[in-house]
């Protein structure tokens, strides 16, 4: 496990085939880590039907503003998303 | 390519608040996918992964439920755990039954 | 609802009671799909996959869950710190406490709080606290929910009839993994005094959904 509550991170920006639990619209933003979800099966394996190895799954939080510029709603609002650690890339 | 399941941030119409009552075949969809996970027949992941191959079309085409058997049919075949003429016939024998022309 | 109310039903489907019949829909040929349905649960007992006593089992589980078991957990949430921090840590392992079956998948609850509105979606399939909030209604699986939520929540909150003033941040939830959400809303105002059941009544599925707030009945 890489990574920690507080860290900045930036979801990888890929578009493979496949199976995959982390949505495009938030792909290439930052967000932080804001705890820990749990070690989970990987579901990009388990869908085709293998065992893989369970990773841990972070909770990010990302500003409204990151993800959609012309946001209408408060400064503070935010989207958190449930990610599996290789989609995230540590900032600094 | 964001894909067809994928559709957080998409334009979207006013939503629906209108509820139905599910209907018991709608249920039993539902049961038939609890049990066959809990056999350990296939996982959730591949659930959500057949759902996804059945494409743009099933989509705007298909119901909810529709979607969900149709992705459980796919897997039985997929993994072994039936073949086409087995579950072309247990249709013929359940669509006879229901008519009350069957055994 | 709970676990309990729908084992005493297991008891008297051992006598297999067929379903009332409904013959507006009955009388209809089956759909492809519905006669899939039947197939595949017919291959399934066929092949010892399953009882046909099992099928009939879940239905009465699937029959059972109802928002009103997250309603008890959130009632005695409000009345017990302990019991809150347990939920909080697990929201499991608080309903097993109840005597309520919260299923396998782990569900974690968020908190509103006056200057915080929490809200649950799905943006990639349609994740739910099935066990505690009962089956999940229709537009939860909208594609005009799962995209809209994310990117306009307050638009759609109003649409809910959830106005939420500037002084209460947004946080939308994306279940996107195996993780399930549930909310315990804000406890209304002017039910100091009031028992767990009459507080449970106050929470209505939308108000663990996010959609909607706890409201005095």
């Amino acid at each position: 496990m890489t990574l920690k509550k507080g860290d900045h991170v930036r979801v990888l920006h890929l578009d493979p085939p496949g199976h995959h639990r982390t949505p495009s619209f938030v792909r290439g933003r930052e967000g932080i880590v804001e705890a820990l979800a749990g070690r989970m099966p990987d579901a990009e394996m388990m869908a085709y039907g293998r065992r893989g190895v369970d990773q841990p799954v972070w909770r990010v939080r990302f500003r409204q503003a990151e993800l959609w510029p012309d946001y209408e709603g408060e400064a503070g609002d935010a989207v958190i998303v449930d990610l599996y650690e290789h989609w995230l890339e540590p900032l600094r | 390519m964001q894909r067809i399941h994928d559709v957080g941030g998409l334009p979207g119409g006013p939503i629906d608040q209108a509820a139905h009552d599910y209907a018991p075949w709608e249920k039993k969809v539902d049961a038939i996918m609890r049990l066959l996970i809990g056999a350990k027949v296939f996982t959730l992941d591949e659930m959500r992964r057949a759902i996804e191959e059945l494409g743009p079309g099933a989509y705007e085409q298909l119901s909810y439920y529709e979607r969900w058997i149709q992705a459980a049919g796919n897997l039985l075949l997929e993994k072994g755990v039936a073949t086409p003429m087995e579950i072309g016939k247990a249709m013929d024998a359940a669509r006879a039954r229901h008519a009350g022309t069957g055994p | 609802m709970n676990q309990d109310h729908a084992h005493s039903h297991d008891a008297e489907h051992e006598h297999h009671h067929p379903h009332p019949r409904q013959p507006d829909v009955e009388d209809a040929p089956l759909s492809w799909h519905m006669a899939l349905t039947e197939a595949v649960a017919d291959l399934m007992v066929a092949k010892g996959l399953c009882t046909t006593a099992d099928i009939h089992r879940t239905l009465e589980v699937i029959d059972a869950a109802s928002p009103a078991a997250g309603a008890r957990l959130v009632a005695r949430a409000w009345l017990d710190p302990v019991f809150r921090e347990l939920m909080l840590a697990d929201v499991n392992r608080a309903a097993s406490d109840l005597g309520i079956d919260a299923g396998a998948i782990p569900i974690r609850a968020v908190e509103n709080r006056p200057d915080l509105h929490n809200v649950i979606v799905c943006t990639l399939c349609s994740c739910y606290p099935r066990f505690l909030l009962g089956g999940s209604p229709d537009w939860y699986k909208s594609k005009a929910y799962r995209s809209r939520m994310v990117r306009e929540p307050r638009a759609v909150l109003r649409e809910f009839g959830v106005d939420l003033p500037a002084d209460v941040r947004v946080d939308v939830h994306d279940s996107t993994a195996e993780l399930r959400y549930m909310v315990i809303p804000n406890r209304p105002v002017g039910t100091e005094g009031w028992s767990e059941e009459r507080l449970a009544e106050t929470v209505t599925r939308d108000a663990m959904i996010g959609t909607g707030l706890a409201r005095c009945v």
